[in-house]
């Protein structure tokens, strides 16, 4: 009884956990697999917020949530208060919520990251978000009366859904163009349903449709119509198209069978629903041992959706080290219990087929870590003659992706930056072009959900107050 | 959704296919496609376009039935709808005045070169057309393409109409004719697309092929369309359809065309892991 209390007390101050599908049953569904904090959680975890005076939080969060606002509204059980104040600022609360890497953003900032462990505001978030979705009553914000003005948008992603959702309360007419069949980018073809349920992206897709945002998919803008032939009908364009272009690794073998980029092995499973194939008609390869190269979020999700395809053997090939994985840690951590063996400090550099030119081993080089290169990070240097083979039967590329280049290869007196992005004013989101505005990985190269939605909310407001002034 | 206004089987297993889609038609060039869903289960395929009308907002496509998605496709009525139809995708077949051009097609091809051939004929271009099949009655289209081409020829496999034999002997028919190209444009089938490559690799006569790999997003995101071409990585969808022949690495093309046969075949074979049934 005596040191009951004490441990008790720790308990009060730690970080709720929030409940997962244990490894060995999720590694057999497509199921999503932190399934959320109940409501007596939330309640204890949002008590432990100190309501600081001059919160820092805030300051992580690239959309600037009132954080410390909408958590003393979960204090208080009022959720319906607490998920408008959060859809004040970020229309799409059950996405950020799920894949923000809280981390490095608002849990960094909040002052209890020091001491204790920061509030779990990511988890908050989403627990608001889910609980506004099973009310069933989603709200509409007040709308502001029509302005006449007309505005398109290239690409559904989360930065393009931002500017619609933002630009059609402020009254003006919104048309969003998507090249693919469905309507969420990367966060539809690319992120697993298993770390973000497809029904959620829907959702918001159908909510921001519910305020009135027109949206036509199978339109590839640039191809069935260009940027300058839709500024003959509207008013302003925001290009959201994102950073859809794989990188390989140009060394030998790559364009044997069996090497897939990650996007278009998440793209098979994700979008096309292969791994629901043949019910679903597009197929999906279901090989024994596979090997991931990369080391972010898209390694990562390449990697357990191999697992849950049935691989006996999942490698994660990565040239640094553990300490330098630029995936979220958490996701990192699900990876490794459900059996992805991490090859760090290796650098494939030659993929090896068989006579059916079907890929079956790659030839790897040794790593050792120098000094910190541009990136802050030790950079990794090839220990010369230390090639070593392994046998693989498939190989997934998730090196990277760059700007997608399709609209700025079709759009004369864009300025594009070397790297292929467009190029804006950081304040405005205003691209070279006087009538056209660009955010997200368009411009940024591979970056975050939640910087593309903040991308959004500048291009917005630039955007609103260009229409306005118009005559 | 989109709406079908014509499927009908032109001849065996080819059938002329005819959307309602007035932005994708307002924008067509000669050797784009476009993708097609027939369902919303329904893998993406891309298919050639072969002819349009502007004005009332339609496109045609010729397909032939091979798989699950083409047999959905052969299934289709006037008046049913479809949930994709994007395009048009890919870059346009290059049309400049380039003297004489010889458009080779097949299968297919016989329909997405008449647009190609009809453009070339505008810009001047003194233009002959070779169609190949196995036999006459797969031939279609010929009262088309003779508008739009200064001579029609003909090589069927069993001889039942022009020139008896294969697409080799291409070079053989064009110099008994007295004819040199400037120029060889090929649509059809990979295998017709390569021999043709082939033969006229040693002549020297430049030869565009429309390349037909497998693809999912036909945008340049997923990379599966890739091909070698001239020793470096092409994507097809975005670089492409058209390629020098010359410069094909066709072994590597034709067996990355094949990587799913295995699935599309059986479609409940799963694969060969111990953890697998
Ligand atoms: C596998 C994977 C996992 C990720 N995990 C995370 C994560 O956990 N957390 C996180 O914050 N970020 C993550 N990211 C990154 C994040 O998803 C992106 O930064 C974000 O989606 C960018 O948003 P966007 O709106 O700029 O572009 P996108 O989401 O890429 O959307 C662009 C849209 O534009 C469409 N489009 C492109 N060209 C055209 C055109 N010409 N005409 C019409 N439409 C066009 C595309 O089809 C697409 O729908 C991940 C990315 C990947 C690939
Ligand atoms: C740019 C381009 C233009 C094309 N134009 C035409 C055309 O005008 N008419 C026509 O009949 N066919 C055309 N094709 C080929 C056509 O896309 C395939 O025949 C079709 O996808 C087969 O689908 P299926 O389900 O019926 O057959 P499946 O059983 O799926 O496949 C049969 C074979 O078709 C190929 N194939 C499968 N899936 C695809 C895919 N998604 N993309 C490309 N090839 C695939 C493979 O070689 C496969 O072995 C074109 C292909 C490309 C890339
Ligand atoms: S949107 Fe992302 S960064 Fe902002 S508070 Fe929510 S989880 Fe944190
Ligand atoms: S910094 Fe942390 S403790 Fe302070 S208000 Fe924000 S979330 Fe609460
Ligand atoms: S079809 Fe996906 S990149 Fe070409």
């Amino acid at each position: 009884m005596a040191d009951e209390k004490p441990e008790k007390k720790k308990l009060d101050l730690s970080r709720r956990a929030m409940p997962k599908q244990n490894p060995w049953e999720r590694i057999k569904n497509f199921d999503e697999v932190a399934l959320g904090y109940l409501t007596r959680t939330a309640v204890e975890e949002a008590s432990r917020c100190l309501q600081c005076k001059k919160p820092l939080c805030n300051q992580g969060c690239p959309v600037g949530i009132d954080i410390g606002g909408f958590i003393k509204c979960i204090v208080d059980g009022d959720y319906a208060s607490a998920i408008r104040k959060i859809k004040e600022t970020n229309a799409l609360p059950a996405i950020c919520g799920r894949v923000c890497p809280q981390e490095e953003q608002c849990e960094k900032t909040c002052v209890l990251a020091k001491k204790e462990a920061p509030i779990a505001i990511g988890r908050l978030e989403r627990f608001l978000a889910d609980w506004e979705a099973a009310e069933g009553k989603i709200e509409v914000p007040p709308m502001a009366p029509k302005t006449g003005k007309k505005v398109a948008i290239v690409g559904a992603g989360p930065a393009g859904v931002t500017v619609a959702n933002d630009l059609i309360i402020l009254g003006h007419d919104v048309t969003i163009f998507e090249a693919l069949h469905e309507c969420g980018g990367v966060l539809i073809y690319g992120i697993p349903e298993f770390r973000l349920p497809k029904a959620i992206v829907n959702r918001e897709v159908e909510y921001v449709k519910s305020l009135g945002v027109k949206i036509y998919t199978d339109f590839v803008v640039g191809k069935t119509k260009t940027v300058d032939r839709l500024l003959e009908e509207f008013d302003a364009i925001f290009v959201g198209s994102g950073a859809g272009l794989p990188w390989f690794m140009e060394i030998p073998g790559e364009n044997l069978n069996g090497v897939y980029s990650a996007n278009e092995y998440l793209t098979r499973v994700n979008l096309m629903k292969g791994f629901r194939f043949p019910e679903f008609k597009t197929p999906v390869k279901r090989p024994c041992r596979v090997a991931v190269v990369g080391g972010g979020n898209v390694a990562m999700d390449s990697a357990r959706t191999a697992v849950r395809l049935g691989a006996d053997e999942v490698h994660l090939v990565y040239r640094r080290s553990k300490a330098e994985l630029p995936a979220r840690a958490e996701e990192v951590e699900n990876a490794e219990e459900e059996g992805v063996i991490l090859d760090i400090l290796t650098l494939p550099v030659r993929l090896i087929g068989d006579e059916n030119r079907w890929v079956r081993e790659i030839e790897c080089l040794k790593m050792e870590l120098g000094e910190p290169d541009a990136s802050g990070r030790r950079k990794p240097i090839p220990i010369e003659g230390s090639n070593f083979r392994v046998a693989f039967d498939a190989v997934v590329m998730a090196i990277g992706n760059s700007p997608n280049p399709l609209i700025p290869m079709t759009t004369p007196g864009l300025e594009i930056s070397k790297k292929g992005g467009i190029v804006t004013n950081p304040e405005t989101a205003r691209s070279s072009r006087p009538n056209i505005w660009a955010g997200g990985d368009i411009v940024r190269g591979a970056a975050t959900v939640i910087s593309a939605m903040g991308d959004g909310k500048i291009a917005a407001a630039s955007m609103h107050k260009y229409l306005m002034n118009q005559e | 959704m989109y709406k079908v206004i014509e499927r009908r089987m032109i001849v065996p297993n080819l059938h002329e296919f005819t959307v309602q889609a007035p932005a994708v038609a307002e924008s067509i060039k000669p050797g784009n496609f476009i993708i097609v869903r027939p369902d919303q289960y329904g893998e993406r395929i891309p298919l050639s376009v072969a002819d349009w009308d502007r004005d009332a907002g339609t496109v045609t496509t010729i397909f032939m039935q091979v798989g699950g998605s083409t047999a959905m496709l052969a299934r289709l009525k006037p008046g049913d709808a479809i949930p994709t139809f994007v395009g048009p995708l890919g870059k346009e077949t290059a049309i400049d005045t380039f003297g004489t051009v010889l458009c080779v097609g097949g299968c297919y091809g016989i329909g997405s070169i008449y647009p190609i051939a009809r453009a070339l004929k505008q810009a001047g271009n003194k233009v002959y057309t070779l169609l190949e099949a196995r036999s006459s009655f797969l031939l279609y289209w010929e009262d088309k393409l003779a508008k739009v081409s200064d001579q029609v020829l003909v090589i069927t496999r069993d001889g039942t109409k022009g020139r008896k034999g294969h697409i080799d002997k291409i070079p053989e028919i064009m110099q008994r004719a007295g004819i040199t190209p400037d120029l060889v444009i090929v649509n059809g089938c990979t295998f017709q697309m390569m021999r043709v490559s082939m033969v006229t690799k040693p002549l020297a006569w430049k030869t565009i092929v429309n390349m037909n790999p497998i693809m999912i997003d036909g945008t340049g995101m997923c990379g599966v369309c890739r091909l070698s071409v001239g020793g470096k990585t092409k994507f097809a969808c975005v670089d492409g359809p058209d390629f020098d022949g010359h410069e094909i690495d066709w072994e590597e093309f034709l067996s990355r065309r094949k990587s799913y046969n295995p699935e599309e075949v059986d479609p409940l074979r799963r694969s060969s892991c111990r953890s697998h049934f």
